[in-house]
């Protein structure tokens, strides 16, 4: 028990301090995510949006497949990644194996079907709505599409926090394609297994609470931005 | 682009004939209204004129074809309105139709003097009351310069107050040269607002007259019962 009461004290030291070995892990993690939910989104809404005004051959196994994809294991990704950018594998001449780049493209793949498949329920609901107005209106696909994801903005901040969220807490994909290499490619979740493998709990915690927190903050910041849309805006 | 032709207009749907072999000429200048009762598919004739439904028989005709659809704009019984403000709205549908982005201001600001909501033009428009957003969504059409306005029940769910504000609007427009054409099942508002008759029963277009012909002399049995109130609310 006291050992527990220990570590707690040991990682709010760390991070009333700013131990810069911590602050380093939560950088890098950041960055990480940040750049994989940005490359997701870019590419993941317009692709729902499109998904969702347009009618085509196959729509309906794409959207399965877009929703089962959300359910993707992160180490299924990594190892696919991790193949495809190995030396001997497709885009080994790359060289970004057990890089933060190979961590960025391994969240991306694993979060761009949940923006995606997301993005496209919301737009198509709102769509069903809007299909007559916009019609008339002399909108075609594309605009129909733009206008949609614009006014379904405060739906899609949650969609794209919560891909941010998932990116953030996985383990498996950066573990497999980023080595957690000390220094290189460290970051929260990997840190976290690691140093409690090797019993150090101060570290480990204090990352643990830093990413309880930044979920949780995320998710309120979500919550509070759409409630204050829907009373402004209806 | 009037007089627009109908000739043995048919639509089907589930295997269900919804519209009937109707065949009808709306020329320029009288407004037309669309009378009959719930189910008698008024709406859908009217999606059917402005393009928004295809026809499963027959032909639709508009004189000089050619960006007939421009010139039309739609009402729907319930307005869809954008998550921005009032003139934003307006202004929206402007911009589709390819008016200058210094133009758009402008003329959105005088339609929703015209119809009185000038002092709402800043309010984010789905907050709005439901007459008020029947207005806007008139003055939305409107600001288009439509040739032709087709109006879907307007008033249905509105109380009367606003039902008479939305009723001196559609004189207004009429006024100022566009077409009417709108469908309601309300008697007392087809005689307040109807130069001409398009009586529709089950789908079949039952009479085709002026107003005053239409509530003095009936031709058809379904009319006389329709106006003595008598037919079921298929």
């Amino acid at each position: 028990m006291s050992e527990i009461t220990q570590a707690f004290a040991a990682a709010a030291a760390m991070i009333a301090g700013l131990d810069a070995k911590l602050v380093e892990i939560v950088t890098l993690s950041l960055r990480v995510s940040l750049a994989a939910v940005l490359i997701a989104s870019v590419i993941g809404l317009p692709l729902g949006a499109a998904v969702a005004v347009n009618r085509f051959a196959g729509r309906r196994p794409l959207i399965v497949v877009l929703n089962a994809l959300m359910g993707l294991p992160p180490v299924v990704v990594g190892l696919v990644v991790y193949l495809m950018l190995s030396r001997a594998g497709p885009l080994g001449e790359l060289g970004i194996l057990f890089t933060p780049a190979a961590m960025v493209v391994a969240q991306t793949i694993l979060i761009l079907p949940i923006v995606a498949a997301l993005s496209r329920q919301v737009v198509e609901d709102a769509w069903e709505e809007y299909r007559e107005q916009l019609r008339s209106l002399g909108a075609g696909p594309a605009q129909s599409a733009v206008t949609l994801l614009w006014d379904t903005r405060y739906s899609l901040v949650t969609i794209v926090l919560a891909g941010f969220g998932r990116a953030a807490a996985e383990v498996g994909a950066v573990m497999i394609v980023g080595g957690n290499i000390d220094g290189v490619t460290r970051v929260m979740t990997t840190a976290i297994a690691l140093e409690t493998s090797k019993g150090d709990l101060p570290l480990a915690l204090g990352l643990g609470v830093i990413l309880l927190a930044l979920v949780l903050a995320l998710n309120a910041a979500a919550y509070w931005v759409k409630e204050a849309a829907q009373r402004r805006l209806g | 682009m009037l007089p627009l032709e109908l000739r043995e207009v048919s639509f089907a749907t589930n295997g269900k004939r919804i519209i009937d072999a109707v065949s009808a000429e709306v020329v320029a200048g009288p407004r037309t209204v669309i009378l009959g009762p719930n189910g008698a598919g008024k709406s859908v004739l009217m999606r059917l004129c402005h393009g928004l439904l295809r026809p499963t028989a027959g032909r639709i005709v508009w004189c000089g074809a050619n960006g007939a659809r421009a010139r039309q704009a739609m009402v729907f019984q319930r307005p869809v309105m954008l998550r921005r403000s009032a003139l934003a709205n307006v202004a929206y549908g402007l911009k589709l139709a390819g008016l200058p982005r210094g133009e758009r201001v402008l003329r959105a600001e005088d339609v929703l003097e015209a119809v009185g909501l000038a002092h709402l033009a800043g309010r984010a428009a789905r907050v709005l009351s439901g007459g008020e957003q029947q207005r806007l969504a008139l003055a939305r059409a409107w600001a288009l310069n439509p040739e032709v306005l087709f109006l879907d029940e307007p008033t249905a769910n509105l109380d009367p107050g606003a039902t008479r504000d939305i009723e001196n609007i559609i004189g207004q427009i009429h006024a100022s040269g566009t077409k009417i054409i709108m469908t309601t099942h309300n008697l007392g508002q087809a005689r307040r607002l109807a130069d001409e008759i398009l009586f529709l029963y089950q789908g079949r277009l039952v009479e085709h007259t002026p107003v005053e012909r239409f509530f003095r002399q009936p031709a058809s049995n379904e009319a006389a019962a329709f106006l003595r109130e008598e037919l079921p609310w298929a």
